[in-house]
């Protein structure tokens, strides 16, 4: 229509974030490390929730086994508590931008009917994250909060003397909420994840198809395309 | 070993037997077990047991935490005097019992009146330390009313101090797992009674049936209204069901002038939370969560990228056009 060159689509593209062109076209997600982190922060969360659970139900207790008994267990927790706490929050540093909440969100949100029915013709274009995976982010963010101050709290071994009784009731009934809470936000994770075909690839090879990226975060993906024309590519 | 089997103990007073005997109650009595959901019913009903502590008795001689320290073998580290009497200066590990001390001003009579409370395991008939428990076993009560911590399954989470309402137990730094007074369940099965009872000397400690001790508190009760103490009372709290170790107070409207002991000690409604709610309405979250996304997972049809997506895209790539940006309403 005009001569001007149009601006370049902000869709939060981020360091490392690159197409390729191909067929399909690839697109570079996540670098290495932070994938390394992530599993790192999987891992970790997975093993809390099994030895969080063990101790949450006696129906749950036989998963002490898989940690070499209760006593270990018991142990074990909070250090892996404080393992999942540092490596999501290197994540969290570097994520935390591209998940300030847009008024597209609300409109995703609005439309949930059409995200739940595949009608992405329906929804507006997203840049790299969703409504969705923005609420797993912040509740994530939100919910390892409570889990380490509050599991700190009730750390026996070392800091248990550092509040009383009364407060200690409250810390574990929250870490015990907070915990059901994050296993739940967890599976929508992950289900997420599943659902959309092509998703996990991002978490093993660090790359997704630019079909994928058309799909589900055409701002994104046209953000990369405009800037891979205009400027040094990567 | 003998096939004789003990009486149970009506007295601590009586002389320990001459010759082995079999315990007289064990792990077939069991009321409650932590972390169990089914326990099989006890066959018989044992008597229930109770310690009486009779506060305006006591002496304050500390015989009683010498006596328990001797029968449970335990090793308190020596403390350093802080101005105060109780030594040491709180319940530890390796301390079942300690003799708490106030001065405390009677604003009726002006006078100071030394009260002295031997501090230790209450032996709830509603036990906040077994109901918090996550560990099978490691928290039993029996039916005469012990309860007792089974160290060998313990795992040292500290949830029971949280669920106690007394602030009892305690957790060893040594072997992390829990102690408290056992109103020597060790003892009373081969029908002897707590040794802190059989040490005191001016009986202010005594023990037999629950029934038997609170007769007994009768009588020291109207002695003491006798005597002045208009308020004299038992101290035997319903808010946890009443207690397998009581005391006798001259001041029983005000228990907590005895080093705050609570007014109506009950778990904690946090505990019960807890424990309660939080156990049925997360697992019942969690396994709705699990499986439905497992059932939407395999019935459901899922989200794939299509053909279109993948031209679409290299289009872009290649500089060749492609669908515009839609308006960020995009009519649905
Ligand atoms: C972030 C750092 C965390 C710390 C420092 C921590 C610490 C603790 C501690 C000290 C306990 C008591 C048992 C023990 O001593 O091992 C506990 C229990 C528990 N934790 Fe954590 N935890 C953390 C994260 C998590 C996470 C992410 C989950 C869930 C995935 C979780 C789930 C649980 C559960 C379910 C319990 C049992 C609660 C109950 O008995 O009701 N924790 N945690
Ligand atoms: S520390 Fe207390 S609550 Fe935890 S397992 Fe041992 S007895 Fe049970």
């Amino acid at each position: 229509m005009s001569a001007v060159v149009p601006p370049i689509p902000q869709g939060n593209a981020q360091k490392g974030d690159a197409v390729h062109p191909g067929s399909p076209v690839t697109v570079n997600r996540y670098t290495p490390m932070k994938r390394l982190n992530h599993w790192i922060t999987a891992a970790s969360l997975i093993l809390l929730a099994l030895s969080g659970l063990a101790l949450f139900t006696p129906s749950l207790f036989f998963l002490t086994g898989l940690f070499g008994g209760g006593q270990n267990t018991r142990a074990f927790h909070p250090w892996i508590g404080v393992v999942l706490f540092l490596s999501f929050f290197i994540f969290f540093f570097q994520l935390w931008k591209a998940n300030l909440p847009e008024r597209t969100d609300w409109i995703w949100l609005r439309k949930i009917k059409d995200v739940v029915g595949s009608h992405e013709e329906n929804l507006p274009e997203l840049g790299k994250y969703n409504a969705g995976q923005k609420f797993i982010f912040w509740s994530m963010t939100a919910l390892i909060l409570v889990l380490i101050v509050s599991g700190v709290m009730i750390w026996e071994q070392y800091f248990t003397q550092y509040t009383s009784i009364p407060v200690r009731r409250i810390a574990v009934l929250a870490h015990s909420i907070a915990a059901v809470l994050i296993i739940c936000v967890f599976i929508l994770h992950v289900y997420a994840a599943i659902w959309t075909r092509g998703t996990l690839r991002a978490m093993t090879r660090g790359t997704v198809t630019g079909g994928w990226a058309w799909r589900h975060h055409r701002k994104w993906l046209r953000e990369l395309a405009a800037r891979r024309k205009v400027g040094p590519a990567e | 070993m003998s096939g004789t089997m003990a009486e149970q103990p009506r007295t601590a007073v009586s002389n320990p037997p001459v010759r082995a005997l079999a315990a007289n109650f064990g792990e077939q009595d069991l009321v409650r077990r932590s972390a169990t959901g089914s326990l099989p019913a006890p066959q018989r009903q044992l008597t229930p047991v109770a310690k009486l502590i009779d506060v305006s008795k006591c002496i304050g001689c500390k015989a009683c935490q010498s006596a328990c320290i001797e029968w449970n073998d335990t090793d308190p580290a020596v403390g350093v005097n802080a101005g105060v009497y109780e030594n040491p200066h709180d319940l530890t590990d390796q301390m079942y019992t300690l003799m708490r001390f106030t001065e405390w001003v009677n604003p009726e009579t002006s006078n100071l009146e030394w009260l002295i409370r031997k501090d230790g395991c209450m032996h709830c008939a509603d036990p906040g330390c077994l109901k918090a428990c996550p560990a099978p076993g490691a928290i039993v009560q029996y039916t005469n009313g012990i309860v007792d911590f089974i160290q060998a399954n313990c795992i040292g989470c500290g949830y029971c101090v949280k669920g106690c309402p007394f602030n009892i137990p305690r957790i060893s730094q040594a072997d992390h797992r829990a102690y408290k007074c056992t109103l020597c369940s060790d003892r009373v099965a081969v029908g002897q009674g707590p040794a802190c009872a059989k040490a005191c000397p001016t009986q202010a400690i005594v023990f037999g049936t629950k029934e038997d001790m609170k007769k007994h508190a009768d009588g020291r009760i109207a002695d003491l209204k006798s005597r002045g103490f208009a308020n004299a009372g038992l101290y035997d709290p319903p808010g946890v069901g009443g207690t397998h170790v009581m005391y006798v107070l001259h001041h029983a409207d005000k228990p907590g002038i005895y080093s705050d002991l609570p007014e109506n000690p009950r778990i904690s409604p946090l505990v019960e939370t807890w424990k309660g709610m939080t156990k049925y309405v997360g697992l019942a979250v969690m396994g709705f969560a699990a499986v439905g996304s497992i059932v939407h997972g395999i019935f459901g049809r899922a989200n794939r990228v299509a053909r279109e997506d993948e031209e679409n895209a290299e289009k872009l790539v290649d500089g060749r056009p492609v669908p515009p940006p839609a308006s960020e309403e995009r009519a649905g």
